[in-house]
């Protein structure tokens, strides 16, 4: 879908990160006095990502989208550190796809998940907040017909010292405009050791519209004119619509019309939302489930069980003689885990609101990718990039839903269709939204280890069986290959997830199961399923070698000082080793995901009923470089709730080649009595970016696990552990 | 036609019988802070006080609210966000993407005012509302502060040691 915006992209020379005054349009002509400029109350682009008042106020673009995850405060943190403006002076400007493309694409991609957005974007936007501030400083100077390196700025407020002299941003802004802006290469960003607003656990800049009920989400857009629809596709993914009798609906209130959409899905337009969702619940439906209807948990464990015993693999990678090691050990071990099918669960159900033209399709719509949403606008519409225009509410949570997968505009867009010129908001029940998620993959993973007679892993071999996101939604991109996403976090290259320890003799073996469930990426993607198969099976292996899970885990990390650092970290804060409450215990996991590591300490206890209690978490992190201690702090928090409810709950059984399970009585969601205590530890160590919002994921579920193994005696090999007995 | 009392004014809304109080609101009185999260009772981001009491306005028919029910939505709960509770959930930075974050204010503001210093357990028996984004840990410490137990001028700063 976003092939129409890499094509536009492809047209565009290079990325420039600072546009000219004149592409700005900003070549005024003439020279504004200072004061003039105050006069004016008008706003003045900088640079494409600096906009400053004349009082002073820094409007920051933003074009990553914000789901709660801290981005946006982060991102301007970034710009405001090297522009030197007033913090307390900062606001944002949401860019829109259209804009970004109108203007070959300066501010970058927009798309949002990976935890990329700062990582990515870092460079770029620091540099465009450099160039703001040399050209106002350039500004003033001229100005004052004084060289530009005698001036000081702090707080958006320019000093020459020589002659006593200030200046705010506010008053020079108008000038720097026309300044020629720097080559962005030539610029020396800050050493982080000197940042006083970046590095700093700063409030977040969007916190108070969400306290009143003011802020605004897709889903609260209103426009003149506007209908509601409600929405239904057919239960069993691949099955189509055989008929709909409408007539029996007709006579209800408020119904406009029902609109068939493709093959596979019916809406119901009416002219508030609980009206189209009244009607469609009492439409009479026929649907053609197709070959898939008869597919059920059973039939789709036997697939992957296939996947873990057959011959062959879709790829892997490996060094040593795995399968001689092992069988040569004094001591062999084998477990077989398995996870299941996995729902975002946006607390904003899906929706978008379309308004169709012969000459103009717009969308409303929470996004992670707002070019893709822009996309499939023009793809569902039929009208081209230039006449599309996607507005971006920031979003009710997005989990990874919200990007690549734009489902829910083309089904709006189809709605809308049938009404020209009129807004239609499409809004999806819990129910649709939890029957027609792109799931975590389900997976299985057989371990096998061989330890010699000192106690050390020699041999490990692993087989994962499961379904591939690549197949399934990027079929261009190599499936089965060393970088299959469903290796994720057991890669051999250093920088984004590697495998992090040596073990002398390695074989890791992906046999690709797909099934007829349409599966993409869920906050922490594979990492979360893989950093449970390993680090379980490494405490597997620990306690047959009779050694301590920590001890044990060290011995291999030689090679992996910053895997080892993290561990080490969780391990100290934790007290790892020191006596605990009476039936409290300890487990401990470490992994690599997003270019960041991680690494978790859980102490837990489980009642003579096996009723579970996980009283405390510790997370230890390094992300390279911490952008807003407090937001990291906060996405840490949120990364074990979203660990733990997966853990404790998650599972979307299949039945007849559908979900059953639609809504939060049976998919439940971890509640605030259950949410342990957690303490994070942040070890940036400033030679590298990493991702924030999902690499301590992965670790909390593993780590939980072995601290339950340690208070049973038993190991835990599949989840939910809503369906394990644990005593 | 029926008569509801929000905010302290009296609307007039014209809806079936059966109509959740949340789409009444939302759609017909057009106060969008109050939010659809289940339609079934589960989530609490519909939650409004009805006479004082939390309700999750999803799971209650429009037939069932009387006129002279007070009802009172986010939008009503104090003028300009000075609530002790929405002052504690700045202070702490609560929210991440906020999509709950009406329903969990006005389920603390419900707690606190029936038990102005409530425990851990009151606290955990009282805010069952689900937050996806997990903002728990900072929800339970908001309330304590809002009740006047915590210190709301700590930052949310974890320990940081900078090596290089």
């Amino acid at each position: 879908m976003t092939n129409m915006i890499r094509k536009e992209a492809a047209r565009i020379s290079r990325r420039t990160f600072v546009v000219s005054s004149a592409a700005g349009g900003l070549a005024l002509g003439l020279r504004v006095p200072f004061d003039a400029a105050l006069a004016q109350g008008g706003e003045t682009e900088v640079n494409a990502w600096v906009v400053i008042k004349p009082d002073d106020t820094t409007v920051i673009r933003i074009a990553r989208a914000e789901m709660g995850q801290g981005t946006l405060t982060g991102l301007c943190q970034l710009v405001a550190e090297e522009l030197e403006c007033d913090w307390k002076k900062v606001t944002t400007d949401p860019i829109t796809p259209g804009r970004n493309l109108a203007r070959k694409r300066v501010w970058g991609e927009m798309g949002t998940g990976g935890s990329r957005g700062i990582r990515i974007s870092q460079d770029y936007v620091r540099r465009g907040g450099a160039a703001a501030r040399i050209m106002l400083l350039q500004a003033a100077a001229d100005h004052w017909k004084v060289p530009a390196a005698e001036l000081a700025v702090k707080d958006g407020v320019i000093t020459h010292a020589a002659s006593k002299r200030s200046i705010r941003y506010g008053q020079v802004a108008a000038a720097a405009a026309k300044v020629p802006p720097p080559d962005p290469k030539s610029i020396t960003l800050k050493d982080p050791k000197t940042w006083t607003i970046a590095g700093q656990p700063l409030k977040r800049l969007d916190t108070e519209p969400k306290l009143d009920g003011s802020k605004m989400y897709a889903i609260d857009v209103k426009l003149p004119g506007m209908l509601n629809a409600a929405v239904k596709q057919c239960p069993v993914y691949g099955g189509k619509l055989k008929s709909v009798d409408e007539s029996k609906i007709a006579s209800r209130p408020g119904v406009k019309k029902v609109v068939r959409i493709k093959d596979n899905a019916v809406a119901v337009v009416a002219d508030t939302f609980y009206r189209a969702k009244s009607a469609l619940a009492e439409l009479p439906i026929e649907w053609d489930f197709g070959p898939n209807g008869s597919a059920s948990d059973a039939s789709i464990a036997a697939h992957l069980k296939d996947g873990i015993t057959a011959e062959g693999s879709n790829g892997g990678w490996g060094y040593g003689d795995a399968a001689k090691a092992i069988g040569d050990a004094a001591v062999q071990i084998e477990a077989v885990y398995a996870t299941p099918f996995l729902a975002h669960a946006t607390m904003e159900p899906m929706n978008c609101t379309a308004r169709v033209s012969a000459d103009k399709a717009e969308a409303w719509v929470a996004t992670q990718n707002a070019e893709a949403s822009l996309a499939a606008l023009s793809e569902a519409s039929g009208l081209p990039l230039e006449k599309c225009e996607v507005y971006r509410p920031d979003l009710g949570g997005g989990f990874g839903r919200r990007g690549g997968t734009q489902d829910f505009v083309h089904l709006a867009v189809e709605v809308a269709k049938q009404f020209p010129g009129v807004p239609v908001k499409m809004i999806w029940t819990r129910e649709e939204d939890l029957a027609h998620d792109f799931y975590r993959p389900i997976s299985q993973c057989k371990l096998t280890g061989g330890i010699d007679q000192d106690g050390k892993l020699v041999g490990l071999k692993i087989r994962l069986s499961g379904q591939s996101i690549n197949a399934y939604l990027a079929p261009t991109i190599a499936v089965g290959g060393p970088k299959e996403r469903q290796l994720q976090g057991w890669y051999e290259a250093p920088g984004d997830s590697q495998f992090g320890y040596d073990v002398q003799n390695l074989k890791i073996e992906y046999a690709m199961r797909n099934t007829h469930v349409p599966v993409g990426p869920w906050r922490g993607v594979n990492t979360n399923q893989n950093a449970v198969y390993l680090e379980c099976f490494i405490d597997e292996a620990a306690r047959a070698a009779d050694k301590d899970p920590l001890e044990f885990r060290r011995g291999m990390m030689a090679k992996f000082p910053k895997h080892l650092a993290v561990l080490n970290a969780a391990a100290e804060k934790a007290g790892w080793g020191k006596p605990l409450p009476a039936g409290v215990h300890r487990g401990i996991a470490q992994f690599m995901g997003y270019g960041s590591y991680s690494a978790a300490v859980a102490e837990v206890s489980v009642g003579p009923e096996g009723r579970l209690k996980v009283h405390r978490l510790v997370l230890a992190l390094n992300c390279g470089h911490a952008v807003n201690p407090g937001q990291i702090e906060a996405q840490v928090q949120g990364s074990v709730a979203f660990g733990l409810t997966a853990a404790l709950y998650g599972e979307c059984p299949v039945k007849d080649g559908r979900m059953t399970d639609l809504n939060f009585d049976r998919y439940q969601i971890m509640r605030l009595a259950e949410m342990p205590q957690v303490e994070t530890v942040i070890l940036p160590t400033y030679d590298f970016w990493g991702g924030v919002g999902e690499p301590t994921i992965c670790v909390t579920t593993p780590a939980v696990l072995n601290a339950i193994h340690a208070a049973t005696g038993k190991p835990v090999r599949s989840l939910p552990l809503k369906n394990v007995k644990l005593v | 036609m029926a008569k509801l009392n929000i905010n302290g004014k009296t609307r007039d809304v014209q809806a079936e019988p059966d109509t959740p109080l949340l789409w009444v609101i939302r759609e017909q009185v057009g106060l969008t802070g109050t939010k659809f999260g289940c339609g079934i009772a589960q989530c609490g981001a519909c939650s409004v006080h009805i006479n004082g009491e939390v309700q999750r306005s999803c799971s209650i028919p429009l037939s069932s609210v009387k006129p002279t029910d007070k009802i009172v939505t986010i939008e009503g709960l104090s003028p300009n966000a000075s609530h002790p509770v929405q002052k504690a959930w700045l202070a702490l930075d609560v929210p991440q993407c906020g999509y709950c974050q009406s329903g969990q204010i006005m389920a603390a503001a419900a707690l606190l005012a029936k038990k102005p210093k409530p425990t851990d357990d009151d606290i955990d028996a009282a805010m069952t509302n689900i937050c996806r984004c997990g903002t728990y840990q900072r929800i339970r410490a908001a309330v304590h502060v809002a009740a006047g137990q915590g210190n709301a001028s700590a930052p949310a700063a974890p320990a940081q040691t900078r090596q290089g």
